[in-house]
């Protein structure tokens, strides 16, 4: 068939120069390399935001000469402003939440590893992956060119709520031309993620290999799969949300903006829209979203904790039905962000009761986690300790949700540090966690060297600890009515005795930020100069653990494999090693 | 070993936080931690946060001890070998059911509560108060003695000449109305805040009273609460509205009746 | 201990078609170990999956714009109906002509000339109905109703704009596919691309009506 024959030539023909190798490939393992360092780049920009916010909670007022040389308009004399804060809280939290935790999981891991571990040569759609990350590239750019308009990035917020967001300059500074791009930059990020997620679903559902059925696929198949079917349905709702925020400022439409404003004495010529139509819209997206940036790092914790416990995963299909299960709910409880929104108090309890049911299959998913441990045979390796890391944090951030979750609780506790810690453990950490334990399992098949394992552990150590001791403090803060968002602590009575808990934090919070160095030396000396990788150093059961490092540029070097037994057959009783490949031929009867 | 040990001492550090708490509470001490609560509801919304504290914090200690003991019970050594075990389906069903019938009866404890604030209707007698919120700082406005709102207009809206809310001076019911930048209530008495915002979102919050409410521009979201201890209480903005949101700072003076009626002449005179 | 895994195994099943083109490999066997038979083969499967998943991600948006137009709708008091051009029943029956010229050129993508004839038909009309679009915002906009004069009228440009952006990608896929059949200048263009280009324009046309329904009887 002509279309076959021709797409079969455009990806098993690999490609020559630099730029068709490097820049536009439509390699998938480039793209995914691609997507992982443009994460990498915008995780450092991240945490160095959140350096000065951290900073500034507890010595406001300081001259930072570094500030006063990038940024003599917003941080005159070298000292943080309200406003400076606000705008570095607001593209903190977006370049996170975006560029990081929606790239790095799923762009990066997912688009590197589904194809080899379905058995495929290339995603369904290679121009197409290209195109997705070039637009995500397009995206970022967008958004820190924010930092440098007139009036700076936006200060409203990654949640960017109307009429806030919605009436410009007039409303705060960075609300002009800031927000403008900051809307835009996410729009090109909804069209982005939205072909990717097209194209790993295809992929997932029309590529695999003989033998590959769905129940033989690795768990980190199905996270990615159900991410990308959450992000096909959510980014679209954020895409219409924005576009009609756009219309609000540009267009003269009162969607989002109700009529009788009036701000700093001015009357506004707007009327009839509801703030809370834009909060219904961004949470239907933003609560999937947030799944978006967990379910890859539970599909790499439970192949990391099986790998490593030298035994099957615990409940293999209560795993699959389970992040079936918080894909879908995941849809039914966005209006717990909105318990003290003024909508509806019977729609809270509703969500409320919603979120409520989600605790289950997360629970099962832990469960099952400690299941696979149990009777095992534990290797402790640095991937090792990130998944069991994952685990103690994914319970952590998951309990604190039991207290948000309930509006009457919530009452007291919305819009304070505790939802601060909370999100940060789930997301921040855990889902961080993920991209550790990934980065140091597949390291070796990426890049073809081996990252030192000491420091690997060294900076596990640190850093576990760390973000522990910046987060569980937090809760506190929340507790005593400590309020999110707020530039200075200084203007209310009540804050005054937190002060030595928020210097704990910050203190906490830098040596955390200072040991990822240890990670970053590893990670980049390493891959120039680590101990060549054997093919398998993990003694691993998976398809790409079959093929050299780093792989040859159609994967499977034209043979594609035969699949005969699921992913975690370790220690298979009878077989003469502790792990069996998916490709060994003759499995027992089940 | 280092690991599993690491996990558990973090989980001991986090019961003796949260469980030197509960002490404080019992006696009601410093209340910085947790604020000794000031209202009716405020009780009970601290009785369903230990509820939630005491069952996450069983929660939260078996996991964490369980993690940590796994894997270092099940630690690599030589000639053992794991399980060659694909899981239970039994198990499965047994930790679903037992979870959702825990959290379920945890979670429906607090809808009383929360009906209460939200849903029932404030009695008869509930004082009545508007709250209108702006960039950066509250309108407290009290009907005076005829029990009526004046009309308000947003084009007669001048902060400036002292009319942050444009009341409208041609209306006989605005004459008496009350605009001010705190609040003053009586204890002990039933309250209805009418919220309101004049340009974006902000949130009421008052710590000590459990009291938080977004103020959404374009609605009237009523609030109902009695206060049950006197003292001065700040207010603070809970809802990211702009460069001043850290300073939007009132206070919420909870008074005896007759304090509350000698602060309303107090006010008025001026 | 530490061994390295034992070498690919030759498959059990003979592979008919050839070792080396991992394609015909799966062509030919492949149905095994994925479920249900299918109709049609595996690299032409995954276009029509692709559109299919990119029609959701459409849809997910136009469901995002109505409910938004709902809740718009019942909020205040302020809205009025925005009067729906003449011209948009025109335009609706263009663009229905134009999915049945389109189906028209797919039964004939063997015959070129035919294929042709059938195919700058489709094209010719979904142009036709963008001009007419246009012209209906013109007269809107002649009877002085602006994006900004009502919720309804925001609605109204905002939900056939994004319709209309949308067709417009429609038409450039339409004339794209049209020049590579002319630069090829053999054969007919495969089912497959004709396929799934069909599945977009037949969707636009039913995302159409369901809009204009939606906006006449929103009033």
């Amino acid at each position: 068939m002509a279309d076959a024959a021709q797409t079969s030539h455009a990806v098993h023909e690999a490609p020559t120069g630099f730029i068709r190798k490097w820049v536009f490939s439509t390699d998938h393992k480039v793209i995914g390399i691609q997507y992982f360092f443009l994460a990498l780049f915008s995780v450092l920009l991240g945490m160095f935001l959140s350096i000065f916010i951290r900073f500034n909670l507890v010595w406001p007022g300081t001259e930072i000469p570094l500030l006063e040389t990038f940024f003599p308009v917003g941080a005159p004399g070298g000292v943080m402003t309200p406003e400076f804060y606000l705008a570095f809280l607001t593209m903190h939290g977006t370049i996170m939440v975006f560029f990081v935790l929606t790239t790095a999981p799923q762009g990066g891991f997912g688009n590197y590893f589904l194809p080899i571990q379905i058995g495929a040569d290339d995603m369904a759609f290679p121009t197409l992956n290209m195109l997705s990350f070039w637009l995500t590239f397009v995206a970022l750019v967008v958004l820190l060119a924010a930092f440098f308009v007139t009036g700076g990035a936006p200060i409203s917020g990654w949640t960017a709520y109307p009429p806030l967001s919605a009436l410009g300059e007039i409303a705060g500074p960075g609300l002009g031309t800031g927000q403008t791009l900051w809307i835009v930059s996410i729009a090109i990020f909804c069209v982005a993620a939205l072909l990717g997620a097209l194209n790993f679903i295809t992929t997932t559902i029309d590529m695999r290999t003989e033998g590959m059925t769905l129940m033989r696929m690795p768990l980190t198949v199905w996270s990615w799969f159900v991410t990308a079917i959450l992000g096909l349905l959510a980014f679209g709702v954020l895409l219409a949300a924005g576009i009609l925020l756009l219309m609000d400022r540009s267009a003269g439409t009162s969607f989002f903006i109700p009529g009788g404003l009036v701000v700093s004495d001015q009357i506004i010529d707007h009327k009839g829209g509801s703030p809370l139509l834009w909060q219904h819209l961004f949470w239907f997206f933003g609560h999937p979203e947030v799944y978006i940036a967990i379910l890859p790092g539970m599909g790499v914790t439970s192949q990391l904790l099986s790998t490593f416990s030298r035994k099957p995963i615990f409940g293999y299909r209560a795993m699959v039905y389970a992040l079936f299960g918080i894909g879908i709910l995941g849809f039914m409880v966005w209006g717990h962000h909105m318990f003290m929104s003024g909508m509806s108090p019977y729609t809270a309890i509703f969500f409320s009761l919603m979120t409520t049911v989600i605790a289950v299959p997360s629970a099962i998913k832990t469960f099952n986690w400690l299941g696979t441990l149990w009777r095992g045979n534990v290797r402790l390796t640095t991937p090792m300790l990130f998944a069991v890391g994952f685990v103690s944090l994914f319970v952590t951030g998951g309990v604190s949700g039991l207290f948000l979750n309930q509006p009457s609780t919530d009452i007291y506790l919305h819009d304070t540090y505790f939802v601060v810690a909370h999100f940060h453990i789930i997301m921040g950490v855990a889902a961080i966690f993920g991209i550790f334990g990934g980065t140091y399992y597949w390291f070796s098949k990426m890049f073809g060297r081996q990252m030192s394992e000491f420091w690997g552990k060294v900076h596990f150590g640190f850093t576990f600890v760390g973000v522990y001791a910046i987060f569980t403090p937090m809760h506190f803060l929340g507790m005593a009515g400590n309020p999110r968002r707020y530039p200075e602590l200084t203007g209310f009575d009540f804050l005054e005795p937190l002060a030595s808990i928020h210097l704990f934090i910050t203190i906490a919070a830098f040596i955390t930020i200072a040991s990822q160095l240890i990670f970053l030396i590893n990670f980049f000396w390493s891959l120039f100069k680590g101990k060549k990788a054997e093919i398998n150093p993990w003694q691993a059961t998976t398809l790409e653990w079959e093929i050299p490092s780093p792989p040859p540029h159609d994967n499977f070097a034209g043979k594609l494999p035969v699949v005969y037994r699921g992913a975690y057959e370790y220690s298979v009783p009878g077989e003469p090693l502790d792990y069996t490949m998916q490709t060994a031929p003759n499995p027992p009867e089940s | 070993m280092l690991l599993a040990i690491t996990i558990w001492i973090f989980t001991l550090i986090t019961v003796i936080l949260f469980t030197d708490l509960v002490p404080e509470m019992l006696e009601l001490a410093s209340g910085q931690w947790f604020p000794e609560t000031a209202s009716v509801h405020g009780a009970i919304v601290d009785a369903q946060f230990f509820n939630t504290l005491m069952v996450t914090g069983v929660v939260f200690v078996l996991a964490q001890v369980a993690l940590g003991y796994l894997v270092f019970r099940y630690r690599e050594r030589p000639g053992q070998t794991a399980y060659y075990y694909h899981g239970s389906n039994k198990m499965e069903w047994a930790w679903t059911a037992a979870t959702t019938v825990l959290f379920f009866v945890m979670v429906s404890m607090g809808y009383g509560v929360w009906l209460d604030v939200y849903v029932h209707a404030a009695p008869e007698d509930a004082i009545q108060i508007e709250v209108t919120a702006q960039q950066f700082a509250w309108n407290i406005r009290y009907p005076g003695p005829d029990g009526q709102f004046g009309i308000v207009r947003p084009e007669l809206i001048d902060d400036a000449a002292g009319n942050p809310l444009g009341l409208d001076p041609q209306d006989p019911t605005g004459e008496d109305d009350l605009v001010v930048p705190t609040m003053a209530i009586p204890v002990n008495r039933p309250i209805e805040l009418i919220l309101r915002s004049k340009d974006v979102t902000h949130n009421f919050s008052v710590r000590e009273l459990r009291l938080k409410q977004d103020t959404v521009p374009g609605m009237m979201i009523p609030l109902r609460f009695t206060a049950t201890k006197t003292g001065k209480y700040e207010i603070a903005c809970s809802e990211l509205c702009g460069m001043g949101h850290h300073r939007m700072r009132s206070f919420l003076d909870v008074l005896s009746d007759q304090g509350y009626a000698d602060w309303l002449e107090d006010q008025s005179e001026f | 201990m530490a061994t390295i895994a034992p070498p690919l195994p030759k498959p059990q099943t003979p592979s008919p078609g050839g070792s080396g083109d991992g394609f015909d490999r799966r062509d030919s066997g492949g149905d095994e170990g994925h479920g249900a038979g299918r109709p049609k083969s595996l690299p032409d499967r995954r276009y029509y999956t692709g559109m299919m998943l990119g029609l959701a991600a459409i849809l997910m948006l136009f469901a995002a714009f109505t409910s938004a137009y709902v809740v718009r709708k019942g909020l205040s008091d302020d809205w009025q109906a925005t009067a729906v051009p003449g011209i948009l029943w025109l335009n609706s029956m263009v663009l229905l002509a134009s999915s049945f010229t389109l189906e028209k050129a797919r039964r004939w993508r063997q015959v070129q000339a035919r294929f042709q004839g059938w195919w700058w038909a489709t094209t010719g009309l979904g142009m036709i109905f963008l001009i007419g679009q246009i012209r209906a915002w013109q007269e809107l906009v002649a009877s002085g109703v602006y994006v900004n004069t009502n919720p309804s009228s925001s609605f109204f440009y905002l939900l056939t704009g994004a319709h209309a952006v949308h067709l417009l990608g429609g038409v450039m896929a339409l004339l794209y596919l049209s020049w590579r059949v002319w630069r090829k200048n053999s054969g007919g263009l495969g089912a497959t691309a004709l396929g799934v280009t069909a599945l977009y324009w037949h969707f636009m046309d039913g995302l159409w009506i369901y809009l204009f329904l939606l906006l006449l009887i929103g009033r």
